[in-house]
C-alpha cells in the first residue's frame, strides 16, 4: 500500500473499511437472480461474476471507467418490471459522481447502487483513492438527491442495508466499506462486450 | 421555423425511441421541450454527455430504444465511452447540433467543432450531416433504420447552416 502518496493536507484521513468484500458483497446483495446488475470494472467485476456465473443476468464493464450508473439507469428505465442493482467501485464511481445527480432527478424505484468502497485503485497497484482521503460518497449520493442511503462499515449493518436496496420506492445507494487488504475473487471471464452483451440481452429479454 | 424540429420528433417517435437524453442546447429546444411533455418518453437530463452514450448502451441490454442529444462539444465528452458502442456493437444515435462550423463567431467552439467527424469516424460511428430543412426527415429515417434495423452507431450533425450561426 501506498502511504506516501497524499492528496493535499486539509482533509482528515478516513479509517479505512474492515469487511472482506467476498463475504459482504455477497451478503448485501443476496440472491443474485432476483438483480439485473450492471457492474463497474476491475472488482466488483469479479465480485459480479464469481456471484451470478454461470448465469448471465449480468454485464461487467472491463474499461469505460465512469459509466456503470448511467448504464444502470437506462436499463432500469427500459425495465421497470425488474430491479437493477449497479455494483461498482469507489474510483469508477468518482470518475462521474455526477450520475449520481442524474439517478437523482429521475429516482427510478427499480434502481438501486452499490459502491464497493476499499478506498483505493486495486488494478493499478493500490493507489489511494479520494475516499481515503476524506470524500465520503455516501454524504455525496445525499447530497445529489437520492432518498434511500447508507454506509455500511459493520457486518451487522448488511442486513438493514440489503433491504434499503430491495424495497426502498425510489432510487437507493448503499456504501459497503471494505478492507482493501482481502481482494475480490480470482475469476476469469471472457472480455468481449458484444458476448456478453448478446449473452444479457438473450438470458433476460423475452423470446421475439 | 421550427418545423424540422418537429419532423425530427416525429421520425423518433416512429421509430419507439422511449429514452432521450441531453444536455441542454438551444439546437435541440424542441427536442427537450416534446420529451419533457411526453408521458410516454424518459426525458433525462445529464450533468456530462458521456452518460448519456452509457444509459443508451443500458436501454438496450433492457431492449428499449434511445437518443442521446448535445452539442458539438459534448462529443469530446464522449470520447472513451464510445469504446463502449464499438467494442460491444451497441446500436447508438446521437444527435449533434453543432457548433464550431459553418459562421462560426466564438473561437473556443472551433476546435472541437472541426473535431467532430474525425472523431465520432475514428470510434466507428457513421456521420451524416444535415444542411437544410428539407432533408431532416428523411435523413432521420435513414439515421434511425442504420441504428435500429442494422444495429450501427450514426452521429446526426445539424449544422449550423440549418440551425443559424452564433456570433458569440
Amino acid at each position: 500500500m501506498n502511504e506516501a502518496f497524499r492528496a493535499g493536507t486539509a482533509v482528515e484521513m478516513s479509517p479505512v473499511g474492515t469487511l472482506d468484500r467476498r463475504e459482504a458483497v455477497p451478503a448485501l446483495v443476496g440472491n443474485p437472480q432476483d438483480w439485473l446488475i450492471v457492474a463497474g470494472l476491475a472488482g466488483t467485476a469479479r465480485d459480479t461474476a464469481a456471484m451470478c456465473e454461470p448465469e448471465a443476468n449480468y454485464f461487467a464493464c472491463a474499461g469505460v471507467m465512469g459509466g456503470a450508473v448511467a448504464m444502470g439507469l437506462g436499463l432500469a428505465l427500459a425495465r421497470p418490471d425488474r430491479r437493477v442493482l449497479v455494483l461498482t467501485g469507489d474510483g469508477e464511481l468518482l470518475m462521474n459522481v455526477g450520475s449520481l445527480a442524474t439517478v437523482a432527478i429521475l429516482n427510478p424505484p427499480n434502481l438501486s447502487i452499490a459502491c464497493v468502497d476499499n478506498g483505493h485503485y486495486g488494478e493499478t497497484g493500490y493507489q489511494k483513492s479520494h475516499t481515503s482521503l476524506g470524500v465520503d460518497l455516501a454524504a455525496m449520493a445525499s447530497g445529489a438527491g437520492i432518498p434511500a442511503v447508507r454506509s455500511v462499515s459493520e457486518a451487522g449493518e448488511i442486513e438493514e442495508a440489503g433491504r434499503l436496496l430491495r424495497e426502498a420506492n425510489g432510487a437507493s445507494f448503499v456504501l459497503l466499506r471494505v478492507t482493501p487488504d482481502a481482494g475480490p475473487p480470482a475469476i476469469r471471464r471472457s472480455l468481449d462486450a458484444a458476448l456478453a452483451k448478446d449473452r444479457f440481452r438473450a438470458a433476460t429479454l423475452a423470446a421475439g | 421555423m421550427t418545423d424540422w424540429q418537429e419532423d425530427l420528433y416525429r421520425v423518433l417517435k416512429e421509430f419507439d425511441v422511449s429514452q432521450v437524453s441531453y444536455v441542454p442546447d438551444a439546437g435541440h429546444r424542441v427536442l427537450i421541450d416534446r420529451s419533457l411533455a411526453d408521458p410516454e418518453m424518459h426525458s433525462v437530463p445529464l450533468t456530462t454527455e458521456e452518460e448519456g452514450i452509457a444509459m443508451l448502451a443500458g436501454a438496450h441490454l433492457g431492449g428499449a430504444r434511445g437518443v442521446a442529444a448535445m452539442q458539438s462539444s459534448g462529443i469530446g465528452n464522449c470520447v472513451n465511452m464510445f469504446s463502449l458502442v464499438k467494442n460491444g456493437l451497441f446500436p447508438m444515435l446521437v444527435l449533434v447540433s453543432m457548433r464550431g462550423d459553418f459562421g462560426e463567431g466564438n473561437p473556443w467552439q472551433m476546435p472541437m467543432g472541426q473535431a467532430v467527424e474525425p472523431v465520432m469516424e475514428a470510434m466507428g460511428f457513421v456521420t451524416l450531416r444535415i444542411d437544410r430543412p428539407e432533408d431532416v426527415e428523411g435523413a432521420m429515417r435513414a439515421a434511425c433504420t442504420m441504428v435500429f434495423r442494422s444495429g450501427q452507431a450514426v452521429g446526426v450533425l445539424l449544422t449550423q447552416k440549418l440551425i443559424g450561426a452564433k456570433a458569440f
